[in-house]
């Protein structure tokens, strides 16, 4: 049964069985799609339509979807998480989209971020990049002590939590020309680099998430500011600038061990 | 020396030297543009400043193969961000909508720098090499005054001065991007200067092309009189 509003589209689906495969595109329609659904339902649509006709549902990566995992990805119509600012894939509406649209669906691209299946990525090189040194190494539960011994400008605070609000979705990554994951970085980097309990590892800690950064295989920044025009959290690139100055500093002045 | 070789091998190391090479470039546009200049107002000076220029041992043997060093270096570093970059994504997307969120001149700094190296390979052959040869291996008698009028003379042909003009419009699109970029590599950033350095980018990379594209095209259509 149709409705009066409903769209009906032809997906451009990026299918590949595994991380052998060579993968394609494939093409497939969807009828009907109420305005009002999100991305992710008109894929579950499209996924209930695949398993009925005893085809392989299409992977893709989904969690909340109220978007604050970072989980779901996809690279929709040439841009991270579609059309749209400040949003994930999961708060994407099929109201941006009109009926007759073609809609290309695309996993991130990245040689950091190899793809498993269809549209899955693993970003398993964002955890090692946090475990080269994205933590303090304190314990900071249940010996809390009076927030007046250790006064924060409240302007650093807000820059701390602004970075803070990174979800590590990647689409910092999915959008640079170069594949580079300083957005990403720079926003764990400046989290901690801002307040007082992050600074006494700060120089440490930015030179080894670099290094695991560049090992990981991601490119250069070339400062075009995509990254910063995708995020769904806003991260800004003054985060970059600040990355650089830790590491370059922290590179000129650490003594060696 | 070991972190040296990390520091300048790491991601931001290598953006961090690219910046300082173009900063460093910037600062000898400007400089050429300066004394370039002068051959539109007063051909004395024009003829002292280029005499000495080409002359005094310390611009000639100090200062040239450092600026030859300067560009060399921003130009192979260049190349080599780019291949790690290209290298950094594999797979292309099928459909990219590039200008949806970054300008055309962040994105393309490797074709406008291209060109500009075509230029200064133009330069080389068309005045620099002559220039060598002119003064260390057929070794003329030192004229002081001959700057001028061969500056003027090398505008007659309208070939070169398109060459020029379209040089200096990619160089345009190549600062628009580069000027306030390498400042961002350096980690240069604050809320009451940036806005400045934008500012004196955009104003630069329109003034100082303009300039040298208005010097050929002034010396071409006042050949005759």
């Amino acid at each position: 049964m149709s409705t009066a509003n409903g769209l009906n589209l032809t997906l451009k689906v990026w299918r590949q069985k595994n991380n052998k495969d060579k993968g394609k595109l494939e093409s497939y329609q969807v009828t009907d799609i109420s305005p009002d659904s999100s991305f992710l339902e008109m894929m579950d649509i499209l996924n209930e339509q695949l398993i009925d006709e005893g085809q392989d549902p299409v992977a893709f990566d989904h969690d909340c979807r109220e978007g604050i995992c970072g989980t779901c990805s996809m690279y929709i119509n040439g841009e991270a998480h579609g059309p749209g600012r400040g949003i994930t894939t999961c708060q994407l509406h099929m109201r941006e989209f009109k009926n007759g649209d073609t809609i290309y669906i695309e996993p991130w691209r990245a040689k950091a971020f190899p793809v498993l299946k269809d549209l899955v990525v693993d970003r398993s090189g964002f955890d090692r990049i946090m475990a080269a040194g994205g933590f303090i190494s304190v314990n900071t539960s249940g010996n809390t002590q009076d927030a007046n011994n250790i006064p924060i400008p409240k302007l650093e605070a807000d820059k701390a939590f602004d970075a803070a609000t990174c979800i590590g979705c990647g689409a910092c990554v999915a959008s640079c020309k170069n594949a580079s994951a300083m957005l990403f970085v720079s926003a764990k980097v400046s989290q901690f680099a801002l307040l007082p309990q992050g600074r006494p590892e700060a120089a440490e800690r930015v030179q080894n998430m670099v290094k695991q950064m560049d090992e990981e295989g991601f490119g250069n920044c070339s400062n075009t500011g995509a990254c910063e025009v995708e995020c769904p959290k806003g991260i800004s690139l003054e985060n970059i600038a600040r990355m650089n100055r830790e590491y370059l500093s922290a590179s000129f002045k650490a003594e060696e061990a | 020396m070991s972190w040296f070789k990390e520091t300048f091998g790491s991601s931001i190391g290598r953006k961090f030297a690219m910046a300082l090479s173009a900063l460093f470039l910037i600062i000898f546009l400007l400089q050429h543009l300066i004394i370039n200049l002068t051959s539109v107002f007063s051909e004395e000076t024009f003829n002292s400043l280029s005499h000495f220029m080409g002359t005094n041992p310390v611009v000639q043997f100090a200062l040239q193969p450092v600026l030859i060093i300067g560009v060399i270096f921003h130009f192979v570093m260049g190349f080599i961000l780019e291949i790690r970059n290209k290298n950094a994504r594999e797979v292309k997307y099928a459909k990219n909508e590039g200008g949806a969120n970054s300008s055309w001149m962040s994105r393309n700094m490797i074709w406008s720098g291209l060109f500009i190296l075509f230029f200064l390979g133009f330069h080389f052959a068309d005045f620099w090499i002559p220039e060598i040869i002119h003064k260390y291996i057929e070794v003329h008698p030192d004229d002081p005054n001959r700057y001028y009028a061969e500056t003027v003379h090398m505008f007659e042909n309208p070939i070169r001065v398109g060459i020029y003009t379209l040089s200096f419009v990619f160089l345009a699109l190549h600062l628009k991007h580069g000027f306030q970029s390498a400042f961002q590599s350096m980690g240069a950033r604050h809320s009451k200067y940036t806005p400045m350095i934008k500012k004196i980018g955009d104003a630069y990379s329109i003034v100082v092309p303009a300039l040298y594209i208005f010097i050929a095209v002034y010396h071409h259509f006042t050949q005759a009189i």
